[in-house]
């Protein structure tokens, strides 16, 4: 079979290789492949396996299995909460900054103003900025805005979700300008020539066609907030702390395998909406 | 259906010309192209009709009326993209039916309609599917119903034939023409390719460098070139620089004396279709002896070039039967060519210099 495909097919080179170093080709190939994967789920696959050690210091081979740490989990109220509080700012934040970065990404692309360039990359910058040191100037600023409004800031909902808008919204911008680069114009084009006004054009046509890239950004903006430990570290207060600084507060005075329970849990759902999401938009074509 | 009228259309961005001055008259149920090469202007002239650019200056007339700075959506044009441009989440059917839908036209009376523009192009039974299901050329014709479906006053085809393939071209060529013609349609076409517009139009306009060369029907256009650019772009062209030295006679710049048409009184270049040059096998020297300089056999047609003083000459003649002595003919042999000297047109311009004014 690979032998007649590749005598019909040419090397680009002219040279049509045999069916020997096609093999190996192919060989080397799946080889990186399982490689490349290994790589990235090992460590998720070991947090899993870890979290039903029955042990509190962890080692090979353990002495037996158990779901005691997931239930050890559970009565963590740090963690319930966390767990609310991390939800909230993720949901939150994504419901601001995904129509604010959508509204951006269009400017972005379709916008004819100077500054254009500028205004990406500076949407973009949250990205390439340590979260630690946005978290730290955020803190800063928040102290000085604290004093001057004479309002709480640190600590509150609001100042953390503002925090995370920081997030979503380069999250956004990043993906839904992705799928609007790919988006033919002609269909708008088409529409108007039909007879479409433009806001018709735009919320029958452009937005519908549009519609993979906000999924994807709002389920990546979701991530992004919802797993953030750096951003958040400073700017939490008391009774009001999320997940993973919740996690990390734990693991500063136990070493126990609740953390991987929490992270499994955590790994899990997450993996879940991804498949959820991708059974209403392929994924693999606006990322 | 109406008339199209362009006004001494231009289209200038910044300090280069798009569009230069262009008058072109459609009438109801004509079909005219656009023909030219890439950049030549005749997309932007297309897409100043639909109303997506803007003119420079000079006007657009849609079935009497005045619609230069309408918008698209208030032209009543009915346009077929190069990408078909189909709403790639919406099925068949609400393609076909947006642009009615647009004009609030009742559910009742647009499912009719919708069907009745199908069955037009043969699609009825795909109403359903999504565009992404269909093949290119079935694409294509939901395209093409959905531009009808609206009864455009003039409906607008940019290379709507350049993404199917050749044998496909064919038949939807054919098809848009008889479905054209059929409906009356005023039809503006816009397409790089001779055969298509040749094939298709009442009329053909030809552009280069925004500026039309000439207007006329495939004959006009054919048989009488107004220029070198129009004679070597639509067909294959011997254009032969020289001066005229007497009535019906040429001297090309190599030496050669040819003879061209009687009747011409100037011009700089002979323009000779190969397909008027006759060709016999010849000995020694002579009037119109030369060396042929390659055979290339083509099944139905041979391609024979041929050194006249140092001026190349294609002549291309129907196969001949292989008892014939032309069949023998080989590159080096000395060959006598000859033509109707009303088959060599003088032209006056210079076909290096086309860019000047």
């Amino acid at each position: 079979m690979s032998a007649t495909l590749t005598t019909q097919t040419p090397a680009p080179g002219g040279l049509a290789p045999s069916a020997w170093t096609d093999g190996l080709a192919r060989l080397v190939f799946r080889i990186l492949l399982v490689a490349a994967y290994a790589i990235i789920f090992a460590p998720m696959v070991t947090v899993a396996i870890v979290s039903v050690f029955d042990q509190e210091i962890v080692s090979v081979p353990p002495p037996g299995l158990t779901l005691k740490w997931y239930t050890n989990a559970w009565l963590q109220r740090d963690f319930a909460r966390g767990f609310v509080t991390s939800l909230q700012i993720a949901l939150l934040a994504s419901a601001i900054g995904v129509p604010v970065g959508t509204a951006a990404a269009l400017a972005i692309a379709r916008g004819r103003f100077p500054g254009r360039e500028v205004l990406n990359t500076f949407l973009l910058a949250p990205l390439a900025v340590p979260a630690i040191v946005a978290g730290s100037a955020l803190y800063l600023y928040f102290v000085a805005a604290e004093n001057l409004f004479d309002q709480d800031i640190k600590g509150t909902l609001g100042g953390l979700v503002l925090a995370n808008v920081l997030l979503t919204i380069p999250w956004t911008v990043r993906l839904v300008g992705a799928s609007l680069a790919g988006l033919d114009r002609s269909a708008e084009e088409a529409a108007s020539n039909l007879g479409a006004p433009p806001a018709t054009v735009f919320r029958r046509i452009t937005l519908p066609m549009m519609r993979p890239g906000i999924v994807a950004a709002s389920l990546f903006s979701f991530v992004a907030s919802f797993e953030n430990l750096e951003l958040n570290l400073l700017l939490v207060g008391p009774g009001r702390t999320t997940l993973p600084v919740a996690m990390l507060s734990y693991l500063e005075f136990r070493m126990d395998p609740t953390l991987a329970a929490v992270a499994t849990v955590q790994i899990a759902a997450i993996g879940a909406m991804m498949l959820i999401t991708d059974r209403f938009v392929k994924l693999s074509r606006v990322v | 259906m109406g008339t199209l009228k362009l006004d001494g259309l231009n289209k200038r961005y910044g300090a280069s010309t798009a569009v230069e001055r262009v008058d072109l008259d459609v009438a109801e149920g004509e079909f005219v192209s656009l023909l030219g090469p890439s950049g030549c202007g005749k997309t932007t002239t297309l897409r100043m009709v639909a109303g997506f650019i803007e003119p420079s200056a000079g006007r657009v007339l849609i079935a009497g009326r005045d619609v230069t700075t309408a918008p698209p959506y208030a032209r009543n044009t009915g346009m077929v993209f190069q990408s078909y441009a189909l709403f790639p989440h919406m099925s068949v059917g609400q393609n076909v039916g947006f642009g009615l839908e647009m004009r609030k036209v009742g559910r009742a009376e647009r499912d009719t309609r919708v069907r009745e523009a199908l069955r037009l192009v043969q699609l009825e039974h795909l109403a359903e599917r999504l565009p992404r299901e269909l093949s290119g050329g079935q694409q294509q014709r939901v395209a093409l119903a959905r531009a009808l479906v609206i009864n455009p006053a003039v409906f607008l085809l940019d290379e709507p034939l350049s993404n199917l393939d050749a044998k496909l071209r064919a038949e939807v060529r054919l098809e848009i023409r008889e479905l054209q013609q059929r409906l009356g349609l005023t039809t503006l076409f816009v397409t790089h390719d001779q055969d298509e517009a040749l094939a298709m139009s009442d009329r053909l306009v030809v552009l280069e460098n925004g500026r039309v060369q000439q207007v006329g029907s495939a004959e006009d256009l054919y048989e009488r070139p107004a220029n070198a650019f129009v004679a070597g772009f639509v067909g294959r062209c011997n254009l032969l620089a020289g001066t005229l030295e007497g009535q019906g006679r040429f001297r090309l710049d190599k030496g050669a004396l040819v003879p061209c048409a009687p009747d011409a009184i100037a011009g700089t270049l002979l323009a000779l279709r190969p397909e008027r040059v006759a060709i016999t096998p010849a000995e020694g020297a002579g009037d119109l002896v030369g060396t042929v300089r390659s055979v290339t056999y083509l099944g139905a047609q041979t391609e024979y070039h041929v050194d006249l003083d140092g001026t190349g000459i294609l002549a291309v003649r129907p196969t001949p039967p292989a008892h014939d002595p032309l069949r023998r003919l080989a590159s080096g042999d000395r060959a006598a060519l000859h033509w109707e000297p009303a088959a060599a047109r003088l032209l006056a311009d210079d076909p290096l210099d086309r860019s000047s004014p």
